[in-house]
């Protein structure tokens, strides 16, 4: 199939960007979109162009870092998919298909469609971690915890921090990533102890980053590439209410 | 914001519950039964006057933060979830605050035609006509479409307001939230049709004074 690309390309992140058009010709239904700019690349390349930069690093959905908006949706139109698990199959001949960077303040543009996405690692760093004593490996089930609680926590564990949520958010949030992993750990009894600390913590680097606010629109959970649900949200606030009311331990 | 949002529905709930009384010919009896009761009249005035200033501080300074964090600068952006409601909440919230302000000086501060206000006339029992002065200027095609315009902006602020409200505060989870947003629409709708049923009837001259 022949398409035909928009593509945002920026020299670094302090120039400007502006959208640029190539035509795709030559691919195949069989390619993931990933591989699609491959195709496209090899032929700036022959041209002597500069190709389009662009993450990538598992190729199979579990890595979080092809970071790009396809026609205005994050990781484009199948739900659930991230860019690289995107087949050209979904798209027809002789289409446009617009191809941006993740855009928010707290990511910066590096370059093309690369963007800065370190303020996710300063959330992890704020509070996304459980501290535990090294040592001699505990017992298998020495701590029960209840079927529930361990699904609702694996599920939250899902999320891969690729920055969808923030990307897709009007409001340039990171709520959904901090509610998964405030979740993910507040389900569990080794967090629990953390748990007041970590969901303040969290949210205070949030602001820091650059976020913006949650204000319930859902988008992050339409365009989540692993499902990452906004009840999760509704737990991280309830976590916020029982933080709130402890008095600053 | 969630929490001065609800007391404020509350408010908003028992206000077109007091409207209704219209329609059975027992406005002016319930205006005079809350007049003679002053505590509560001023007290729910400053609780809701300190709701307001909080919910509006707020509202402007999350748009603020959030225009800020987002500068929206994709070209092509499809909106998957987001309403027109959800994405007008500053909007819709400024129109009920201007209206609130009408309001206030229309029926209560009686400073916009006060030749129609209750405090000018007063019915056969002696009472304040407050009856007679909301069927007199809903006559008045103007005033009737404020009126319905400023609801269709207060429609829209809880569409979105109500099941935002229960989800901030965290009273959600996956089985509620279809329902909580569901719901929130209902009730929208339902305070919509309530208020807007007044001026509507009146004007099309359902109701006569």
């Amino acid at each position: 199939m022949d398409l035909t690309l928009y593509v945002w390309r920026q020299k670094g992140p302090e120039q400007p960007g502006r959208l640029e058009q190539y035509r795709a010709g030559n691919i195949s239904a069989e390619m993931s979109f990933l591989e699609m700019l491959d195709v496209v690349n090899d032929d700036l390349i022959r041209k002597g162009v500069e190709p389009i930069a662009f993450d990538h690093d598992c190729r199979e959905g579990i890595c979080g870092t092809c970071s790009q908006v396809i026609n205005g949706v994050p990781h484009g139109p199948e739900e659930r998919t991230t860019v690289c698990q995107l087949h050209m199959r979904h798209f027809r001949d002789g289409d446009s298909i617009y191809i941006e960077p993740w855009r928010a303040r707290a990511f910066p543009i590096i370059k093309d469609l690369i963007v800065d996405r370190s303020a996710l690692d300063h959330l992890i760093q704020a509070g996304g971690y459980v501290s535990v004593h090294t040592g001699g490996v505990p017992d298998a089930n020495a701590i029960l915890i209840s079927k529930p609680d361990a699904d609702m926590s694996m599920d939250a564990a899902e999320c891969i921090g690729c920055g969808a949520c923030v990307a897709a958010c009007p409001n340039g949030s990171a709520m959904l990533f901090t509610a998964a992993k405030v979740t993910q750990l507040a389900m569990l009894p080794q967090g629990r102890p953390e748990a007041k600390k970590r969901v303040c913590m969290m949210t205070e680097e949030m602001m820091k980053e650059g976020f913006g606010n949650c204000s319930n629109h859902y988008e992050c959970q339409a365009a989540c590439p692993k499902g990452i649900k906004v009840s999760f949200i509704a737990k991280l606030n309830r976590e916020f209410i029982k933080a709130f009311d402890s008095h600053g331990e | 914001m969630a929490v001065t949002g609800q007391v404020m529905i509350l408010f908003v709930l028992i206000h077109v519950l007091g409207n209704s009384t219209l329609f059975v010919g027992g406005l002016n009896a319930y205006a005079e039964k809350l007049r003679s009761i002053p505590p509560l009249v001023w007290a729910t005035r400053i609780v809701m006057l300190a709701m307001l200033i909080v919910h509006v501080y707020l509202s402007i300074r999350l748009t603020l933060e959030n225009n800020r964090a987002n500068p929206e600068l994709y070209a092509v952006k499809k909106h998957l979830k987001a309403t027109f409601a959800s994405k007008n909440m500053i909007w819709t919230g400024l129109v009920i605050g201007a209206f609130l302000v009408y309001h206030l000086l229309h029926f209560t501060i009686h400073v916009i035609n006060p030749e129609m206000s209750a405090s000018m006339n007063v019915d056969a029992l002696g009472r304040p006509d407050v009856s007679a002065m909301v069927i007199a200027n809903f006559q008045t095609f103007s005033i009737s479409l404020i009126y319905i315009a400023a609801m269709i902006a207060l429609l829209l602020h809880l569409a979105h307001g109500i099941q935002s409200s229960f989800q901030t505060l965290g009273l959600n989870n996956d089985r509620m939230l279809p329902l909580i947003i569901k719901a929130g629409s209902i009730v929208a709708v339902i305070l919509f049709m309530g208020y807007i049923s007044i001026p509507a009837i009146i004007f099309l001259e359902l109701i006569k004074g």
